[in-house]
């Protein structure tokens, strides 16, 4: 590859797909990002976290070499032995006892092989996938609703939506240049409604002509109380109903059961009337409008009943498969879709083929020439860990995830883990809570290294191209797999050469035996059964299917009111509101609600290597409604312990009107590498749906409490440091610096020998410290300056009166020192006239809160557009604009 | 008729007294001074840039002899003008060779004395005191003719004399009876930081010695220092800098009450209503002193008193220390060691030379130690005389009244 190669990929993260164009300097191994002007899912446009993919392709901390039981080895003897210790465990206790948990971010053809391994050949349905933990609900609500797992709609609808509601999802954050886009539609179409349904105030009511804060776990009666709105006002599209649903009376009859009147419905969901009179009122006027919907539905006890109850609507209205208007789910990871496809759920089989018919077993079986193809669903993502920690699975591979920290009570599965006789780990990164816990350690293909396709939220395919040649020993994920399955024994159905060659055989098999005659399936991509390796190489973005009939793909299903069901009709679903499983107590009187941040991607272990996307929400911070934090007498910015019958964590207060009474909201992302207490998975209840099996993640009762350390500090640090003396820790990596945030629950004797033995691991003797000791106050700073660069500084206090860390963090990327800096320095204030940025609102273009407080007195900014031709600040994935708004505000 | 005040002393305190008196009254008094020095009124605290080389003789004058003439002042200045008796009842001073002058107010500024310490050999020739112009002028031709020198005190006065004397280029040992130099005006820190700033200078030091003896050579000129330990050094000079003690003779002859100085009220008079005193010479409220602040203090409050305002009112404030060797600064004030009902706050960067200890009691700064960064010398003062609370402004207290 020559210096500056362009190249066309796919990113990495949130299930929006964008496209990406990467500019490649193979020799430096850098590369510069910006988005694909072509690309259907951004049109150039990417979000803080697309945009610095750059700064994620470094080779540090990336797993390059195979290890067995902590040992570097060769291929060839880590491969002998996972496959030995699968066959081993097969031939004795069966294939059940051993199973595959994948990802969403594996590529399509790394999980095509994955599932055919060990659906088809090793014979058990134990393939299960991360997916389970966010999309599993939707995937099951379509399948009940329309026979197959088909996401009808696409972004284009945006534009020609009338009105849009985004329900249980944070789109502003969690799928930004989607919201991008919306906002876009909005601007250029004020009529546009936007509502947004979340319990919490989050930035996506940004552009909200309406925010409706459920209460948690109602949703499905504000829909069930929608449809029998409809009902009453005479909107439904009863044509429509009669030409191609099935099941409407029941579901009607369930929805006015269980809602009542609008009065009822409201005091049930904790809404204002009016508010709700007006969202359903404007649903019943807008022939085009969309459902977009996210965790917030997905992971509950009752969440596929919630998506069938969103698309009972649909349905009732017609309004389903046509330009504007439909369900749309929005997926988390860059190919849940994917994975989806090949079957990669336990309860899937192939090619949205499934273990509920014998003729579809039968037909895969034929199609991979097994006679040992697995017949029933394998365990899901919670049951199989219960399963490894039962000792009932004794081998499992874990491919490009993270289940030590993502798993509902997850410290169970570490326990699981530790427990289990073989555990294999397939990953780019070295150090995760999960490689951790493994006997033996694959090195796989790191994103900018991997080559295959993905498909996003709305079906389209697109491909992830290599930027640069592996690093180190790893090697693609279906490389991997196909050698242990050939040294099982499966020789033949393993022969693949490339990638191209096995979606050559994903597709042949999505069209294999697909026709009217024995069974149309949605999922169609037959016209690729024959692609040249040079046309894969070139493949543009397509919505599938893609086949005879729709050999340029098709953006919309469904528009011709046909079904995948046996009936040809769509189903309704008549949906009785659960509750969640677990409520609040005396004892757990708060909800637990968890979700993403704007700025990082699941586990962290790819965005918090970009020092960037780690200033926006540098630690774990709890949301708390202001009644509550003076209830539980919470102060802002003091670290609090939230518990809950699994477990515990801390997290920084944070208190905001936004969070409901009673409710709590922590991100997902932290994990054992970056923070110790920081893990929300371990407090999530392990409930899970009981149709989707998807976990109840947003839904958790806990308690509250401060965390009383008798001292609090932070370290920033040139150099990465083990920390050990601190009960609580986070690490943060910075712009040349890291970052560590700290609390302690003992004293040590001596703060300096502390800090510079214990904390830093230096010699205790050294002038080039530079001190500050106020010890009745508690107070003890220090910083290490070597040839005028700041190496360190420390600041400890016994409570949470700790400067901010702007300016310090600032001082890193300074070759030099001024000497009013360092006599500064240990205040943690600059020195008079040097300005302050403040907390980074901005991500791409590094503008801090300060900087956009003092331009918009000083320069008189009224609105967020002047804001940004000021200060560049939410020009660019615009994901903080509701920030700078907040800014613009009057006091 | 005017008033008649003879001032006995042609000093700091002295002078400055009569110089706010005639700003302050300037047609009161016919004054006469007497002085033992032959010169006019010079800045004693200088002699030790003199010392150096940084400055010569004249430029520390402070008032000529024309001055005093101008001013009407009659001036009797040199070893035979040197008050010898005060005559309370005829309200008469005499001086040495019999001059003689009465007053209506008397002043007594006699000022200090140095220590002498009472070992063997203290009255060996090379054996001196750093007191005057008479002092300063020996040990520059020593330092011409001889070279090696001994200092006996790690004060001010001590370090500055040994400063001086190395510049001039002799070699230095000052010996010190404690561990720690300046130990009345820093710490233990400070200390061990301005002996090794000071050590690279070129000054030797043998600290927490003691002294047995000083031995002279055939001719009785000081040739070596023993010590207690049985170790001796060798030595042209002798500098005696352990102290002083108030000058108080002449008014404990005249039966002026006297304790360790002579004792006066918050007016600076003493228990004769018409005799007056500031400077080295008095005991206030317990306190004797040594320092040039206090003094200028005093002679404002007893010029106020002379000229008959009598309003002010003298108290002792925390004085502060520097030392005036160029290129090292320090700074101490108050009560910087403290005790267990103190706080202190310390800010060290050993890298650039700078240590500085705040001490807080009771939210008060009651005392601060700065070496290597002085500016805020002053504001401390300022914080500590004025007994502000800090508590405010405690986290940034150390780094100076710019972050306030």
């Amino acid at each position: 590859m020559n210096d500056n190669t362009i190249i066309q990929t796919t990113c990495p993260y949130c299930g929006v797909g964008c496209g990406i164009s990467a500019q490649v300097n193979e020799q430096n191994h850098q590369v510069n990002i910006s988005g694909d002007k072509f690309h259907p899912a951004n049109f150039g446009r990417l979000c803080s976290k697309g945009s610095a993919l750059g700064e994620t392709v470094e080779l540090k901390g990336r797993l390059l070499q195979p290890k067995v039981y902590g040992r570097d080895v060769s291929w060839a003897e880590a491969l002998d032995l996972v496959a030995d210790s699968f066959t081993n465990t097969i031939e004795k206790y069966g294939p059940d006892a051993v199973a595959i948990y994948g990802s969403g971010q594996l590529l399509t053809e790394d999980y095509y092989v994955a599932n055919k391994l060990m659906k088809g050949f090793i014979g058990s349905g134990n393939m299960d996938t991360n997916s389970r933990l966010c999309m599993s609900s939707s995937v099951a609500g379509h399948k009940r609703a329309f026979g197959s797992d088909t996401v009808p709609g696409c972004y284009d609808d945006y534009e020609q939506a009338g009105m849009i509601i985004l329900i249980g999802s944070n789109t502003a954050w969690c799928h930004p240049v989607s919201f991008q886009r919306i906002r876009a539609a909005k601007e250029a179409n004020p009529a546009l409604k936007i509502v947004v349904i979340d319990p919490r105030r989050t930035s996506s009511c940004d552009i909200a002509d309406l925010h409706l804060p459920v209460a948690t776990g109602s949703d499905a009666i504000l829909f069930n109380g929608l449809l029998h709105f409809l009902s009453q006002q005479n909107t439904l599209n009863q044509v429509y109903i009669d030409a191609h649903t099935e099941g409407f009376s029941e579901a009607l009859n369930a929805a006015i059961i269980s809602s009542g009147n609008i009065e009822q419905v409201a005091t049930q969901c904790k809404l204002n009337v009016d508010d709700l009179q007006c969202f359903y009122q404007w649903f019943a006027s807008h022939e085009k409008v969309m459902s977009l919907y996210s965790q917030g539905i997905n992971q509950s006890s009752s969440g596929t009943d919630k998506v069938n109850a969103i698309i009972n609507c649909h349905l009732a209205t017609g309004r389903i498969g046509k330009p504007g208007m439909g369900p749309f789910s929005l997926t988390g990871q860059p190919n849940a879709m994917g994975g989806r496809e090949v079957g990669g759920l336990c309860h899937q089989l192939a090619a949205h083929m499934d273990f509920s018919s014998n003729d579809d077993i039968e037909r895969v079986a034929r199609f991979w020439g097994s006679n040992t193809i697995a017949r029933k669903p394998g365990l899901a993502a919670v049951e199989l860990f219960d399963a490894i920690y039962e000792g009932k699975v004794k081998a499992v591979w874990i491919m490009g995830t993270n289940p030590a920290v993502s798993l509902p009570n997850a410290n169970k599965a570490i326990q699981a883990l530790q427990h289990c006789d073989f555990v294999v780990v397939s990953d780019c990164i070295a150090s995760t809570d999960t490689t951790a816990l493994a006997h033996v350690l694959l090195p796989a293909l790191g994103w900018s290294e991997k080559d295959g396709t993905v498909t996003n939220s709305e079906r389209c395919i697109s491909r992830q191209r290599a930027l640069f040649s592996p690093a180190g020993s790893a090697k693609p994920d279906w490389w991997i797999i196909t050698q242990v399955a050939r040294r099982m024994g499966f020789e033949q159905a393993f022969h693949y050469q490339n990638a191209s060659e096995i979606f050559r055989e994903h597709a042949a098999l999505s069209g294999f035996e697909n026709s009217v005659e024995r069974g149309l399936r949605d999922f169609d991509i037959s016209a690729f059964a024959e692609i040249s390796q040079h046309d894969y190489d070139l493949l543009q973005p397509v919505q599938w299917p893609v086949n005879q009939t729709y050999p340029q793909g098709r953006a919309r299903l469904f528009d011709d009111g046909q079904f995948f069901t046996p009936s040809g009709k769509a189903q309704f679903i008549a949906i009785e509101p659960r509750s969640p499983v677990n409520l609040p107590d005396e004892n757990y009187p708060l909800i637990l609600n968890t979700g993403r941040l704007r700025d990082q991607w699941h586990t962290m272990t790819r965005t918090a290597i970009a020092a960037k996307l780690n200033q926006h929400k540098p630690e774990p911070f709890v949301e708390v409604h202001p009644v509550d934090a003076q209830h539980y007498a919470l102060l802002p910015n003091t670290l609090a312990v939230i518990e809950s019958r699994w477990g515990s964590m801390i997290a920084r207060v944070q208190i905001t009107g936004s969070q409901q009474q009673g409710s709590l909201f922590v991100p997902m992302h932290w994990t054992g590498q970056y923070a110790s207490h920081g893990r929300m998975g371990a407090l999530v209840n392990p409930v899970v749906d009981p149709v989707s099996k998807q976990p109840e993640s947003k839904h958790t009762p806990v308690q509250i409490k401060p965390y009383q350390p008798v001292w609090q500090g932070f370290i920033l640090s040139r150099r990465e440091l083990t920390v050990t003396e601190s009960e609580y820790w986070v690490k943060i990596k910075g712009e040349q610096f890291f970052r560590y945030e700290l609390a302690g629950e003992t004293l040590p004797e001596d703060w300096r020998s502390c800090v510079r033995k214990n904390l830093c691991s230096m010699p205790a003797e050294n002038p080039l410290w530079q001190e500050y000791q106020d010890p009745g106050k508690g107070n003890y700073r220090a910083a290490l300056i070597a040839d005028n660069q700041l190496e360190t500084v420390i600041f400890i206090a016994a409570d949470s009166n700790l400067p901010e860390r702007n300016w310090l963090t600032s001082l890193f990327v300074k070759t030099q020192l001024e000497t009013p800096e360092r006599m500064a320095l240990l205040t943690g204030m600059p020195p008079l006239g040097v300005p302050d940025v403040g907390i980074i609102v901005c991500a791409c273009f590094n503008v801090g809160e300060k900087t956009i407080r003092t331009a918009i007195k000083e320069k008189g900014l009224k609105t967020h557009q002047e804001v940004g031709q000021c200060l560049k600040a939410g020009t660019n994935c615009g994901s903080c604009v509701p920030e700078i708004k907040a800014l613009l505000l009057p006091v | 008729m005017k008033q008649r005040l003879v001032v006995i002393g042609n000093g700091m305190a002295g002078m400055r007294t009569v110089e706010e008196l005639l700003s302050a009254a300037p047609e009161k008094y016919d004054i006469t001074v007497f002085g033992a020095e032959p010169y006019g009124n010079y800045n004693r605290i200088m002699l030790s840039s003199v010392l150096c080389g940084e400055k010569t003789i004249e430029d520390i004058v402070i008032n000529d002899r024309q001055w005093y003439a101008d001013n009407g002042i009659c001036l009797y200045a040199g070893q035979d003008k040197a008050v010898v008796r005060i005559d309370r009842v005829t309200r008469k001073v005499y001086a040495q060779d019999g001059t003689s002058a009465a007053y209506d107010r008397l002043l007594i500024a006699t000022g200090s004395k140095p220590v002498v310490p009472a070992i063997p050999g203290n009255d060996l020739e090379g054996v001196i005191s750093f007191r005057d112009i008479f002092d300063v002028n020996r040990m520059l031709t020593y330092s011409r003719s001889h070279n090696k020198a001994v200092v006996l005190g790690g004060g001010l006065l001590g370090l500055e004399a040994a400063n001086g004397l190395v510049l001039r280029g002799m070699d230095v040992t000052v010996i010190h009876n404690h561990q720690v130099l300046l130990n009345r005006q820093m710490d233990r820190q400070a200390g061990e930081m301005l002996q090794k700033e000071l050590e690279l200078r070129g000054l030797k030091f043998k600290m927490a010695a003691k002294t047995q003896q000083l031995i002279g050579d055939k001719n009785g000129h000081i040739m070596a220092v023993r010590f207690e330990d049985g170790s001796e050094l060798e030595c042209d000079l002798f500098i005696m800098a352990i102290g002083v003690r108030p000058n108080m003779a002449l008014a404990q002859d005249a039966g002026v009450y006297c304790e360790r100085g002579i004792v006066v009220n918050d007016t600076l008079q003493s228990y004769d209503p018409s005799i007056y005193a500031v400077g080295e010479c008095i005991q206030h409220r317990g306190d004797t002193f040594g320092l040039v602040a206090p003094l200028f203090e005093q002679a404002k409050v007893c010029a106020n008193h002379l000229s008959d305002h009598g309003v002010a009112e003298y108290s002792t404030l925390p004085t502060a220390t520097k030392l005036k060797v160029t290129g090292i600064n320090l700074f101490s004030v108050g009560d910087f060691i403290g005790d267990k009902n103190c706080e202190s706050i310390l800010f060290t960067d050993p890298a650039l030379g700078i240590y500085k200890k705040l001490v807080i009691k009771a939210n008060k700064l009651i005392g601060a130690v700065l070496y290597g960064d002085t500016v805020d010398g002053n504001w401390y003062q300022e914080l500590l005389e004025k007994e502000k609370p800090v508590s405010g402004i405690r986290d940034v207290l150390i780094f100076g009244k710019a972050y306030v």
